[in-house]
């Protein structure tokens, strides 16, 4: 088992300095990964997107492993055009190392505008891990809705109004899809597991395919809670099973995180003002009520994909 | 070898002569048989290209960026939609100063849907700080990708080298390869400068930059465009010599005394040679200006030819919708308006959508620049 102590003595690759807002969930998101990575060389691509303009705005850098960054939509296919150098590196003698290629981009860049080009990326078997660091609305353009944004959410293009209560879909699975592209690994987290985060990591770069994982990460600015509350909202976001923490591999699920008592959603809800509108009304309570059984049908679900295609649940 | 090749096969060939580390391609017509062709390369073995046959032209090129910037030579094919598509990378490739070479077999852009050829595509990219080669024969097409490698290369810019939909990429041609080493000798090994695998040294590829640095990145890629030219000269003298195969990046033909002369680009080039051939029989004085290199735009080369002819027509085979004439003969215009005394210069567009441009049509073209007389701003040829 992966101890704190041994990842503390790894390098911080991912250096401080850089301009993300206090309590962002995505820098620590990226800190533990390529704390997690190591001793592994990696290379890595990102999405345009909060990350990428909090990490390297010329002349600064807070990446301390090789990056680069072309377009929003293109995370997966610049990490395919980087893997096939790297195979053709391979094969020709010219590198020994074995190395990783990591891909990072936000719920925007993945579930909507750079779907295609993951989905080519992972069809074609290019052996990388793509990271989708999750805050649940586009965050960068000022917290536009993404369909990874959860029904009821108060976004500046889903906004609760007058007749409109907030997000009027739920959001897209995108665990299903990426695990209908038979990967070789796929698994969701957040960031106040570090263990369970650092281990997904090693277990997706070991991987002898293409591997994926979905990192929820809040966002103070975005969902609009106390940047003292990130990881709190994170470990709430598992304990209301709002965000299950389980993997894909080899056909089978796992859940590996069953909280002890399953909280209700609205201790998740309730910190946000995204979710500030529901309280307080009749209509509001029956959106919430809707987020609950939507969140309590996903968890019963997964729970029958892991009885049905499962060892049993290992309880964390 | 001489071989009897379409222009799809002859850059095939010449892809599989250069052996590119990695391909990332997608198919489309005109250009879909490269990809298909290079495959079978692929397939057989004769290649060690690392080949990524991807979802959408948009990953095509990012996967060729992402290669590049591994320092990997790298190459590219599209067309029409296919470049329209790639638009956004364009600049990214430029941007990055990655020596991606393209090869384009040049198509009209929807709406409406057509497949044949015109510049559309090419010209639409003229602004994304490509290199732009459009080629008259397949055989330019062939010497022409494989320069365009060295070119890139020593340039640090990506090139994209057009042949005409159809009238080039489907038709076969006689032409004279070069051997598989001659090829490899005259490209040598890429001089990347940089290289992402390589992890001991990491180093940050584009960065996000704000009002303090933006400027002086593009500053210095268009300072770096500028000095591609006497890169382009250079490489295509070094290939003359090696091959006795020489492309002026501006040619005269015939235009000694010429009383009138049409700029051109691409294959009716050599259907214009016809029609001046007959016309200087007839004792008309009319040449043909050839423009093998769109960008970076030679201006001083343009402006030096085309002083010494009184009346000129600049043939565009792509409307810039609304534009002040088409897209060459506004910037032809440009380049002379510091001359004291200024030629006439006339615009014509021609062969949209593979509209058929016959040595009649370019006859007439050459009658009415002689006449000096025409009342339209620009001239649609051949259009009911
Ligand atoms: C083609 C294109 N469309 C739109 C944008 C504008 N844009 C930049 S980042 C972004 C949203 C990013 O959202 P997400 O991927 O969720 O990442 P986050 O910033 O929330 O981490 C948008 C819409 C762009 N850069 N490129």
């Amino acid at each position: 088992m992966l101890k704190l102590q041994d990842l503390a003595k790894n390098q911080e690759l991912f250096s401080h300095g850089h301009r993300a807002c206090a309590g962002c969930g995505e820098a620590l998101a990226v800190r533990q990964i390529l704390l997690a990575a190591q001793p592994r060389p990696v290379v890595t691509t990102m999405a345009t997107g909060c990350l990428e303009i909090f990490s390297s705005i010329y002349p600064h850098s807070a990446w301390q492993v090789p990056m680069i960054h072309t377009a929003f939509e293109t995370a997966a296919s610049t990490a395919a055009g980087v893997e096939a150098a790297y195979r053709f590196a391979k094969k020709k003698g010219l590198i020994q190392d074995d190395i990783r290629v990591i891909a990072f981009a936000g719920d925007g860049g993945t579930y909507d505008i750079g779907l295609q080009a993951l989905s080519g990326a992972l069809e074609r078997r290019h052996r990388f891990l793509y990271v989708c660091t999750n805050n649940e609305a586009y965050m960068n353009t000022g917290i536009q809705r993404s369909s990874a944004t959860p029904y009821g959410a108060d976004t500046t293009t889903s906004p609760a109004g007058r007749v409109l209560p907030g997000k009027v879909q739920h959001r897209k699975n995108i665990m299903e899809i990426v695990i209908a592209h038979d990967v070789a690994y796929a698994a969701q987290t957040t960031v106040f597991f570090w263990r369970d985060l650092a281990t997904k990591v090693q277990k997706a770069l070991d991987a002898p395919g293409p591997s994926f994982l979905n990192v929820l990460v809040p966002c103070p600015l975005g969902w609009r809670h106390l940047p003292s509350e990130t990881v709190r909202l994170s470990r709430l976001a598992a304990d209301t099973c709002y965000w299950p923490l389980y993997e894909y591999e080899n056909g089978r699920y796992k859940v590996n995180y069953t909280p002890t008592k399953k909280l209700p959603l609205e201790e998740f809800l309730k910190p946000q003002g995204r979710f500030r509108h529901l309280f307080g009304s009749e209509a509001g309570q029956q959106v919430i009520a809707e987020l609950q059984r939507y969140v309590d049908e996903q968890w019963e679900l997964l729970l029958r994909k892991q009885a049905l295609f499962g060892e049993e649940s290992a309880k964390a | 070898m001489i071989l009897a090749k379409t222009g799809n096969e002859a850059l095939a060939y010449a892809m599989k002569q250069i052996n590119p580390d990695v391909v990332a391609a997608y198919p489309i017509t005109p250009s879909t048989e490269i990809v298909q062709l290079f495959s079978n390369y692929v397939a057989d073995g004769e290649v060690d290209t690392e080949f990524v046959p991807v979802e959408s032209e948009h990953s095509a090129m990012t996967a060729c960026i992402g290669a590049a910037a591994c320092g990997r030579r790298v190459m590219t094919a599209t067309a029409s939609q296919g470049l329209a598509l790639m638009h956004e990378m364009l600049f990214i490739a430029a941007g990055l100063r990655l020596p991606i070479v393209m090869a384009v077999a040049s198509r009209s852009l929807s709406s409406p849907l057509n497949i044949h050829g015109d510049h559309s595509d090419s010209v639409a990219s003229r602004d994304s700080g490509w290199l732009q080669f459009f080629c008259e024969t397949v055989q330019e097409g062939y010497d022409t990708l494989i320069m365009a490698v060295k070119i890139a290369e020593r340039a640090y810019l990506p090139a994209i080298v057009a042949i005409d939909g159809f009238i080039l990429s489907h038709c076969q041609e006689r032409i004279e390869t070069l051997e598989d080493r001659a090829v490899r000798e005259f490209l040598g090994q890429p001089k990347p400068n940089y290289n992402l695998l390589d992890w001991r040294n990491p180093i940050l590829v584009g960065p996000a930059t704000l009002q303090d640095y933006y400027f002086e990145f593009k500053r210095s890629e268009i300072e770096g465009m500028r000095r591609a030219l006497p890169v382009i000269e250079e490489v295509q003298q070094e290939f003359g010599q090696r091959f006795g195969r020489y492309y002026p990046v501006l040619e005269e033909y015939r235009c000694e005394d010429a009383e009138a002369v049409l700029v051109v680009m691409g294959s009716a080039c050599g259907t214009c040679r016809v029609a001046v051939d007959q016309l200087r029989a007839e004792g008309r004085k009319v040449g043909l200006v050839k423009l093998r290199v769109f960008r970076p735009l030679v201006h001083n080369l343009l402006r030096t030819s085309l002083a010494k002819f009184p009346k000129i027509g600049v043939m565009d085979r792509v409307d810039a919708v609304n534009s002040y004439g088409g897209p060459l003969f506004t910037e032809i215009t440009s380049v002379l308006y510091d001359l004291p005394e200024r030629p006439k210069v006339f615009s014509y567009v021609y062969g949209l959508g593979g509209r058929e441009f016959s040595p009649e049509d370019a006859r007439m073209v050459y009658e009415q620049v002689l006449s000096g007389k025409k009342d339209e701003l620009v001239t649609y040829v051949g259009v009911r």
